[in-house]
């Protein structure tokens, strides 16, 4: 069946009844197309694993960042509910019976993951406060009749659930004429009907609430119409008594918006609460630190792609949910390009599988350049029983496994404590968050670089007290971990501590006997001036050290000796290969494509997507050999707005005329006769004409 | 061009605040045009640098410091590797760069100098191309083609005489000009002035302008190149706001005045078009051959990806049909999927969902609207997870679809855990349909699928002005109907063309009036009364070769619907056959 006709623009392909419900397994598609599939099912199996894992860890993590916000959001609700209820006769009340409560949600710029946020946030009310909540975005309402319409129809819909299904029937009859009036005599029919049903369906939670209240989610205020914002909160004021309703505000940029949105009138009907949700970059911190900087996930990113993620989210979108899906891709593509990959799992996972090592993945791994580096280190004896005996190699790659997950133990736990030093330091050497001393780390030897030289110069020159409240952060560090290797790092901590606190008290008695041997001789004028000039000399001689100076280098060199040793970038470490993923400009290209470059290479310089010696040509220019598309497009560039097709294909059969008068040389006599130039040209150029008809992909001048 | 490229990177690195005006000299120093844009790059990163200035000033203690030599070191490190490869670009910003006012002659200069581009140690350089750039227009006029190959064989024999501008222009300019930038902008600037300066010489007469040898070019250059520099940058102050306003001004846009009836060829239609088009094979064909392998080769990645939960969509060079195609033909045979042309012109997002709902999902109900429609698919969609669609879209970009609710809708499908979408977009700035929301319910993998293949099917709904168009009344179907007619008939229709030709110039002429027309015709004995006329008229009018239309005065116009130039073809044949 043809996917073309003049008549219509969509297809629809349905293949056969039988064959139709044999799905290919997602797993299939790993393994075909490709040359290397050693191990892929389990690989595949891996990979799903892990992410699953990750995602529920991302998931989790955001339930316990939303927490805090979620629940004193809820706080309010009941708070501007129960005076729904209070029915008191006093003055004040009444004035606020008018006003709407209002709870404006703060969000950020970060509008993806808005989306996430709110769905949990209706969760939660309606787990907790009411079984009404609804939630509009703009789009929806470009009118006052929409946006009731909306409100009712979902409204509606959320008790549709618990009634019968009959109900639901009438629900979209309803659906064509909508007032706040219906609204609100629907809700007394609602919440009179539901009432004597309570006993029976134990709603404990909701049944302290004999009407519970209507909440109202506007996802993105910004976009909504003034007008419709207005009406809608002046009538619904008018209502509230017997339709009590709450608003909540996602706003993306400032609360100053609502000002903007609404004049004093309308602003006034309503009782509006800030609240502020975490701000996006401490949630990439915590994702970070709770997805990459761990043991928990074997799999690792390499500085490249690190960088491009962070890169991504700092400059485009402040996204987690894209920055999530940047790690779930380079997850997939480390898995898919790998295969060596089926040993990035846990460490007794992995011990069984080296067992299973095919023939083809030892070769694999002895062309590992990480191995060969390791491998030359070696006694010859060695290296030949490596190269040639696959038990003595199973048994190697397992003891490297082993020092692989021992060295990113003591890699994350230093990596930390490093981060506690350098991160209060003035100017931030080093970076302030801990993912820009992570990328330092991964990229090369830190202690080569100025930055680490300076934050140590810097460290030098600590007072105490900063210094005793980092050392605790890093012993609390080092405790937490469970780790055996570094249990006398964490000792040699305390035993700094108690250094320092002992140094208190051996100071004060110093500064005391200091000042009374001194202090109590009387001297003339020119005496004190001298032993002043004395006790200056004395100073700059013996600046050597104080014991606190002395004991501040030890700890500066004990953190320099850790960092020496444990922070090795991972290159240096046999076997990374199978846990970190490098392939950055894969990562970029799907992620962060330049559809504008790729054209313009495309046109500009052929050579670089066929690879033609006839089309090697010095920067800007083209050969007249290219592609019929590049030529045109070059001679268009020579025109302003408007291009007279005459002289453009005149210019243009010049040009592929002189080509074909080169040609001649290769091309028979006959074959020249053949296309005889006339018609040929045209030809040639009604090519170049469909394409430019189709014009908007090379004319520049949309921009 | 190596130590060029890493000067250029070095200045890149190197990111500092830069004020107002030393950005603004350091456009007037460029200003050079749109053919050196090396510094442009540099430019840009100085001014996001002056963007987020304020923000380190406002936040510096809350916030970390972003570095932007970073963002170009790694998110646009693809950008200048391509570009380094592409080494026809002096930087990235040649990308982005504005239209410029230029000549039209250029093009014709470009075509020449591009002609004799010598392929691979090509020492023949074989002819002497101002001169044909010349003679092409003239043949065009009417001179034969063996006319031409003659001029040809003359411009040989004067080669030795005058060597390749272009080349010419290679030498002159390192002799004066040590630094590699400014050579580049005074090698442009030169040739700006000296286009320019025969731009006024003769801005009305362009073809003859055509006719100003080469030499004279040649001479004025090293001229321009003369003139101090210093004073050339004042005077390139104005000259850019002037160059600005002319680019964005609505004003006219001076072309040469030739136009396609001049060239006296007769039209294609569509068939033989089409047939030409068949028989000539694309040159490279064997590194095309070899891309789309390449391409191939990723189908089942695809798969994959869409299977996890991606979208994917193509982009790049050339028509990605017929990669869809396969893609669709080899491993989408056992599933369920919808086709979908983009470009087809009467393509909506309802008729993609009517035939989602009517024959994917066999229901036979109509909804109220677009998004009831929609929230009943997402629905059917969402209970029934064992059901799986693959939408391929070619075009996603196109006219029709590039809405903003129909690319909402669109990615509110593409967002459905069993909806695969796979698409592909070639317009130069279809990227920017999407918005942060959108992009994140497309959840787009990106792929450059370059394939230089011609746009056929894709265009095949435009109407390309060289391709005669079936709408209109052409010269041969107008002289096979006036054949059948009587020679009466033929002189009255004659005198109406006649008059109208004499009219062509007058832009409110509505047609000839009834009367004034049967008086010509009384006056040329082909009528003799009014009545005949009107049944003569009514056969015309019955065959569309006419058209009346009633003046504000109640006269009856009548006026031949088909353009002068097809006109004036047909009288002359008249007078050949006669």
């Amino acid at each position: 069946m043809a996917t073309s006709s003049v008549s219509k623009g969509c297809f629809v392909f349905k293949p056969n009844f039988k064959k139709r419900k044999i799905s290919v397994p997602v797993e299939d598609y790993f393994n075909k197309g490709k040359n290397e599939s050693e191990d892929s099912k389990l690989r595949f199996e891996t990979y799903q694993l892990i992410w699953q894992q990750m995602k529920s860890e991302t998931e989790q993590l955001q339930e316990e960042l939303n927490k805090n916000l979620f629940n004193s959001l809820i706080e309010f609700l009941q708070q501007s509910y129960s005076g729904f209820h209070k029915n008191s006769r006093d003055w004040g009340c009444q004035i606020k019976l008018r006003e709407i409560p209002t709870a404006a949600l703060i969000l950020g710029v970060n509008v993806t993951d808005h989306d996430l946020t709110f769905r949990s946030l209706t969760e939660a009310l309606q787990n907790n406060v009411t079984p009404y909540v609804v939630s509009l975005q703009a789009k929806d309402c470009p009118d006052m009749k929409h946006f009731l319409q909306k409100l009712v129809s979902k409204l509606m819909n959320c008790c549709v659930d618990e009634e019968s299904k009959e109900e639901s029937i009438q629900v979209t009859q309803k659906k064509t004429f909508c007032s706040m009036d219906s609204l609100s005599s629907w809700y007394m029919s609602v919440t009179q009907k539901t009432d004597p049903k309570l006993p029976r369906k134990k709603r404990t939670s909701s049944s302290q609430w004999q009407s519970p209240p209507v909440v109202l989610i506007l996802k993105d205020l910004e976009s909504f119409t003034t007008k419709v914002l207005q009406d809608f909160i002046i009538i619904s004021s008018q209502h509230l008594h017997e339709f009590p309703l709450i608003l909540i505000f996602g706003i993306a940029t400032s609360p100053i918006i609502i000002h903007r949105l609404l004049p004093h009138a309308v602003s006034s009907l309503l009782c509006i609460e800030l609240f502020q949700s975490l701000s996006c970059k401490e949630h990439l911190t915590t994702v970070l630190d709770k997805l990459l900087l761990t043991t928990q996930f074997p799999f690792k990113l390499s500085e490249k792609v690190l960088q491009i993620l962070t890169n991504i989210f700092l400059y485009h979108d402040f996204s987690i949910q894209n920055f999530i899906k940047g790690l779930q891709l380079s997850l997939l593509e480390h898995f898919y390009s790998q295969p060596l990959s089926v040993l990035c799992c846990n460490l007794s996972e992995a011990k069984r599988r080296i067992n299973f090592l095919s023939e083809n993945q030892c070769e694999n791994i002895r062309r590992l350049p990480s191995f060969r580096r390791h491998v030359e280190k070696q006694a010859s004896e060695k290296q030949v029983a490596l190269l040639t005996n696959e038990r003595f190699l199973k048994e190697e790659i397992q003891s490297l496994l082993e020092n692989l997950h021992v060295y990113h133990t003591n890699y994350f736990l230093v990596l930390r404590c490093l981060h506690q030093f350098t991160s209060s330091l003035p100017k931030y050497p080093l970076g302030r968050q801990i993912r820009e001393l992570y990328c330092t780390c991964l990229e090369k030897n830190i202690w080569d670089s100025e930055e680490y030289a300076s934050a140590l110069q810097l460290l030098r020159m600590l007072a105490k007290d900063e210094l005793m409240t980092i050392l605790q952060k890093c012993f609390k560090v080092f405790k937490s971990s469970s780790e055996k290797q570094l249990g006398s790092t964490a000792k040699r901590i305390e035993e700094f501590l108690a250094q320092f606190q002992s140094l208190d008290e051996a100071k004060e008695e110093e500064d005391t006997s200091g000042l009374q041997s001194k202090g109590l001789q009387k001297t003339d004028l020119y005496h004190l001036q001298k032993s002043l000039l004395e006790m200056k000399e004395l100073r700059r001689t013996s600046k050597k050290q104080t014991r606190f100076e002395a004991l501040r280098e030890k700890v500066v060199n004990f953190i320099d000796s850790l960092v020496r040793e444990y922070l090795l970038p991972p290159e240096t470490q046999p076997l990374h290969e199978v846990m970190y993923f490098s392939a950055a400009h894969t990562l970029r290209a799907h992620l962060n494509a330049a559809p504008r470059i790729a054209l313009h290479t495309a046109l500009n310089n052929p050579y670089y997507y066929l690879k033609n010696e006839a089309l090697k040509s010095e920067e800007g220019c083209i050969p007249n050999v290219a592609p019929d598309i590049c030529i045109a497009y070059k001679l268009h560039l020579e025109c302003s707005r408007l291009i007279n097709l005459v002289d453009w294909s005149e210019a243009f059969a010049t040009v592929v005329t002189a080509a074909e008068k080169m040609d001649a040389n290769s091309i028979t006599s006959e074959e020249r006769n053949e296309i005889i130039q006339y018609p040929f040209l045209k030809n040639q150029f009604y090519n170049v004409q469909v394409y430019m008809a189709y014009k908007p992909i090379v004319s520049p001048d949309l921009f | 061009m190596m130590s060029k490229l890493e000067l250029k990177e070095d200045k890149m690195l190197e990111v500092q605040f830069v004020g107002d005006d030393d950005v603004l000299n350091h456009i007037l120093d460029r200003e050079g045009g749109a053919k050196l844009k090396k510094e442009r790059a540099q430019l840009l990163v100085n001014t996001k640098k002056i963007i987020k200035k304020p923000e380190y000033d406002l936040e510096e203690d809350d916030q970390e410091v972003l570095k932007d030599q970073n963002y170009v070191e790694v998110l646009g490190q693809d950008i200048q590797e391509s570009l380094k490869n592409g080494s026809a670009a002096d930087g990235g910003n040649k990308v982005y760069s504005f239209q410029n006012r230029k000549h039209s002659e250029k093009m014709a200069k470009l075509a020449s100098e591009l002609a004799k581009t010598p392929r691979k140690n090509v020492s023949v350089n074989l002819k002497n191309d101002p001169e044909i750039m010349i003679n092409i227009p003239q043949c065009s006029k009417g001179h034969s083609a063996s006319d031409k190959v003659q001029v040809k064989n003359n411009d040989k024999s004067e080669f030795l005489s005058t060597a390749p501008s272009g080349i010419r222009k290679r030498l002159i300019v390192p002799r004066s000009h040590s630094d590699s930038e400014s050579e580049y902008s005074a090698s442009n600037s030169e040739d700006d002035e000296g286009v320019a300066q025969e731009y006024e010489e003769d801005t009305n007469e362009v073809i003859l302008s055509q006719k100003i040898p080469s030499q004279n070019r040649v001479v004025s250059a090293p001229v321009c190149k003369g003139t101090p520099s210093k004073k050339m940058k004042r005077d390139k102050t104005s000259d850019l706001v002037e160059e600005y306003f002319e680019a964005h001004s609505s004003s006219k846009v001076l072309t040469s005045d030739r136009t396609l009836q001049k060239l006296k060829r007769a039209k294609l239609d569509q068939q033989t078009l089409r047939n030409l088009l068949s028989k000539v094979s694309p040159s490279f064909s064997a590194e095309l051959k070899q891309l789309n392998q390449q391409y191939e080769q990723l189908f089942h990645k695809w798969m994959l990806q869409l299977r996890l939960g991606f979208n994917i969509v193509l982009f790049g060079l050339g028509s990605k049909r017929d990669l869809l195609e396969r893609f669709r033909t080899t491993v989408l045979q056992d599933s369920i999927h919808v086709v979908i042309n983009g470009f087809f012109p009467g393509i909506s997002v309802k008729s993609i969902l009517n035939s989602i709902t009517e024959e994917v999902l066999d229901h036979m109900g109509t909804f109220r609207s677009v998004l009831d429609q929609l929230d009943w698919i997402v629905n059917k969609f969402k209970e029934d997870s064992s059901l799986e669609l693959f939408l391929l879209i070619h075009n996603l970009d196109s006219q029709m679809l590039r809405g903003d609710k129909s690319q909402q809708i669109i990615g509110q499908l593409a967002s459905l855990r069993n909806i695969y979408l796979i698409a592909s977009i070639d317009h130069l700035n279809a990227p920017l349909m999407w918005d942060h929301a959108k992009q994140s319910l497309y959840n787009w993998l990106w792929y450059e699928t370059t394939t230089y293949s011609p746009y056929t099917e894709e265009t095949s709904y435009e109407n390309s002005l060289l391709v005669k168009q079936s709408g209109s009344l052409p010269l041969s179907s107008l002289t096979h109907v006036l054949r059948s007619l009587t020679p009466n008939a033929r002189g009255i229709f004659r005198l109406l063309i006649k008059y109208q030709l004499d009219n062509q110039d007058n832009p409110s002429y509505i047609g000839l009036s009834f009367q004034d027309f049967y008086q010509q015709c009384r006056e040329a004995f082909l009528v003799n009364s009014d009545l005949t006329l009107r049944a003569q008229l009514t056969e015309f009018r019955d065959h569309k070769l006419i058209r009346t239309k009633k003046g504000t005065d109640g006269v009856e116009y009548l006026l031949i619907p088909v353009d002068n130039g097809t006109l004036t073809d047909f009288l002359e044949k008249e007078e050949e056959e006669s």
